[in-house]
């Protein structure tokens, strides 16, 4: 086929950043808007809690709303002692949000749109629930997998369906993330594509109806504005149900 | 265009794997049916309920991309 084709999936090959020192430790453009995420955060949240006033501004209030809807989720989800988990279901949360969100500006890289990223994250919220589960329950943790007022005969069939849907958790938290941040931004490539293929076969008049492609990005750049907050918020939500099976047990 | 037997296999394989996003349509719309039914009947819990849908159109439609995700693979690897 001659002329140009869509590309796709070329704007999620890594690449090395920070020159020969980055090449050496295989410092990626993915770890640079790691780096850029933290650096914002940080930033964000010094600057928005060094005046403390009563009537909060407009940083101080961005800063304090986000930290209560995490503070409101975390303890209606898991319960009273959600608070001692809040610190770790708020990384979570806002890691994944502002890697959602820088995702989005042209020629920047959604570290969320890598598996690796994501899967790390889910095993590590899988392995955390698990660990926290025989912290507080000790070997009863595994009566976890026995659910209650069945009938003994349907045991040998429930058990392993209960623990393959268990183990099954880091698998679907990491690829529901990964999908839905690869198929965003796949959808936005192919839609710009169709308007570099339009003008270049149709001439003047294909570059007249690249509008319509162009209308739909825009409409696109909103639904993913939607998805990535929605995501984050998912993840952390979901972070919040496990650590409340481990922590009650149902 | 190469039209050998193999990659013609591939692209009617990846075809057939989106298929599966029939299964999320019918899963959103029947949140979403379900969720206006319920605002009409009860219109002061609207916001309390907006906060699970929204959870719930994330979770069907990440079934969605689970099958385009096996699309992408049988199409680039």
């Amino acid at each position: 086929m001659a002329g140009p084709t869509i590309d796709a999936l070329s704007q999620f090959r890594l690449t090395t950043g920070l020159g020969p020192i980055g090449r050496v430790v295989n410092f990626t453009n993915s770890n640079e808007m790691m780096l850029v995420a933290v650096a914002i955060i940080i930033v964000l949240f010094s600057v928005g809690l060094r005046t403390r006033s009563v009537v909060p501004g407009r940083l101080q209030s961005l800063v304090e709303t986000l930290y209560e809807f995490v503070y409101g989720m975390c303890i209606d989800n898991i319960g009273e002692e959600g608070r001692k988990f809040f610190p770790l279901v708020f990384t979570i949360f806002i890691f994944i949000l502002l890697g959602n969100l820088l995702g989005l500006f042209p020629y920047f890289f959604a570290y969320t749109s890598g598996i690796v990223v994501t899967l790390t994250m889910a095993l590590f919220v899988f392995l955390f629930t698990t660990g926290v589960g025989f912290y507080v329950h000790g070997f009863r943790f595994l009566k976890f997998f026995v659910p209650d007022g069945v009938p003994g005969w349907l045991l040998p069939l429930l058990v392993p369906i209960e623990i393959i849907s268990y183990l099954s958790r880091p698998v679907s938290l990491s690829v529901r993330l990964f999908a839905n941040m690869t198929a965003g931004h796949v959808m936005l490539e192919v839609f710009a594509g169709f308007m570099i293929l339009l003008t270049a076969s149709l001439g003047v008049f294909g570059a007249v109806a690249s509008i319509i492609p162009l209308g739909l990005n825009v409409a696109l750049i909103a639904l993913e504005l939607l998805v990535a907050c929605l995501q984050a918020y998912v993840f952390a939500v979901l972070t919040c149900l496990y650590l409340h099976d481990a922590v009650h047990m149902h | 265009m190469d039209l050998s037997a193999p990659l013609l296999a591939k692209d009617i394989g990846a075809g057939l794997a989106t298929i599966g996003v029939a299964g999320a349509g019918v899963g959103i719309g029947n949140l979403f049916g379900a969720f206006v039914s319920a605002v009409g009947r009860n219109p002061a819990a609207r916001d309390r309920m907006f906060r699970d849908v929204l959870l719930g159109f994330a979770l069907t439609e990440a079934v969605a991309l689970y099958a385009l995700v096996i699309a992408l693979v049988i199409l680039f690897t």
